[in-house]
């Protein structure tokens, strides 16, 4: 009898629990299968100098964060000045790939704002970007010293996340690699 | 003379077809258009995530529609295209997912729920008979009743 009160509340309780766990989640937040991967090779100009060529495997040997970055993208300032910072203390290495963008506008923007970036690719029509799973810019991904893509974020990269989610793996990344 | 304005008015309006987002691609015939108008149309744009490939004016969802032309151009089947976009963009992409362990509920779900509140019905039914049934005959064949009222 007490059963057969209780489990409708039982069953609405666990409806709303369910439906309420949902609620917080960002929809926006879309895992990349990409995580664990290797990163996907590619050889672009850089952007500096249209004559050489960079790829993803001429980066290996050292982690480093590769940050998709366009003049077009409003976000990409905001978290521009945070970046700077961590480049300037020497606690990440920042490779850029500047994504569905004017060369001149680019190295324009570069200009105004600052160059943090160790080398820059040039993805002038976004195909790299799309082997990437790119969507838009600014998008950040942690790549190790072999090469395995470790974290994606989109979005602007704040202190926070570059303290709570970037830095771990790259300490981490760090000690493991230096072990025998 | 405004009620012919109106008549013509509506007259343009019917034969107008809605604004479509999808570029004029050089199809190579009807079947590989069609096949990318179904492609296009079940492959979700992730930066405006409630509206598929075909229906976004978004900058990646034009890339990836050229991509998408440019891989049936190159011959690739309609399932290596799809593989390609998940293998990039993940199992979101699609509109109907797959049917694997973890959709399982999703696509599974509504039935189970159906067949439990159909089950819930009948048990609750038959209760109510079986309740009803012994009740029954002492009220028809009680003369105490009849001499009640």
């Amino acid at each position: 009898m007490i059963l057969r009160l209780l489990l409708p509340l039982l069953m609405f309780i666990a409806l709303t629990a369910l439906l309420f766990s949902g609620l917080g989640k960002d929809p926006k937040i879309v895992p990349s299968p990409l995580i664990g991967k290797p990163a996907p090779d590619f050889s672009l100009e850089t952007l500096h100098q249209p004559d050489r060529q960079l790829s993803a495997d001429s980066l290996k040997g050292e982690p480093y964060l590769l940050n998709v970055f366009a003049s077009w993208c409003a976000a990409c300032r905001i978290e521009h000045p945070v970046l700077e910072e961590y480049v300037r203390r020497g606690q990440i290495k920042l490779v850029g790939l500047n994504y569905k963008d004017q060369r001149a506008d680019a190295i324009a923007w570069l200009r105004r704002f600052g160059d943090p970036y160790a080398e820059i690719a040039w993805d002038i029509d976004g195909r790299v970007g799309i082997d990437y799973g790119v969507y838009g810019a600014p998008e950040t991904f942690v790549v190790d010293a072999a090469g395995i893509i470790r974290y994606k974020h989109v979005g602007p990269v704040t202190p926070e996340i570059m303290e709570k989610q970037i830095l771990p793996l790259l300490q981490a990344g760090n000690s493991s690699g230096g072990q025998p | 003379m405004s009620l012919r304005i109106a008549l013509i008015a509506i007259v343009l309006l019917l034969i107008a077809s809605p604004a479509r987002a999808i570029d004029p691609l050089p199809f190579a015939d009807a079947e590989q258009e069609a096949r990318f108008r179904m492609l296009v149309a079940e492959l979700r744009c992730l930066q405006c995530q409630n509206q598929n490939l075909a229906d976004s004016d978004a900058d990646i969802a034009k890339d990836l529609r050229r991509e998408i032309f440019d891989q049936l151009e190159a011959g690739r089947t309609d399932d290596e295209i799809v593989a390609f976009l998940v293998d990039r963009y993940g199992e979101f992409v699609r509109y109907r997912p797959p049917l694997n362990a973890s959709t399982l509920l999703l696509w599974l779900g509504p039935g189970l729920i159906l067949l439990l509140g159909v089950g819930g019905v009948l048990i609750h039914l038959r209760r109510r008979q079986q309740a009803a049934a012994p009740t029954a005959p002492v009220s028809a064949t009680g003369p105490v009743d009849e001499n009640d009222w």
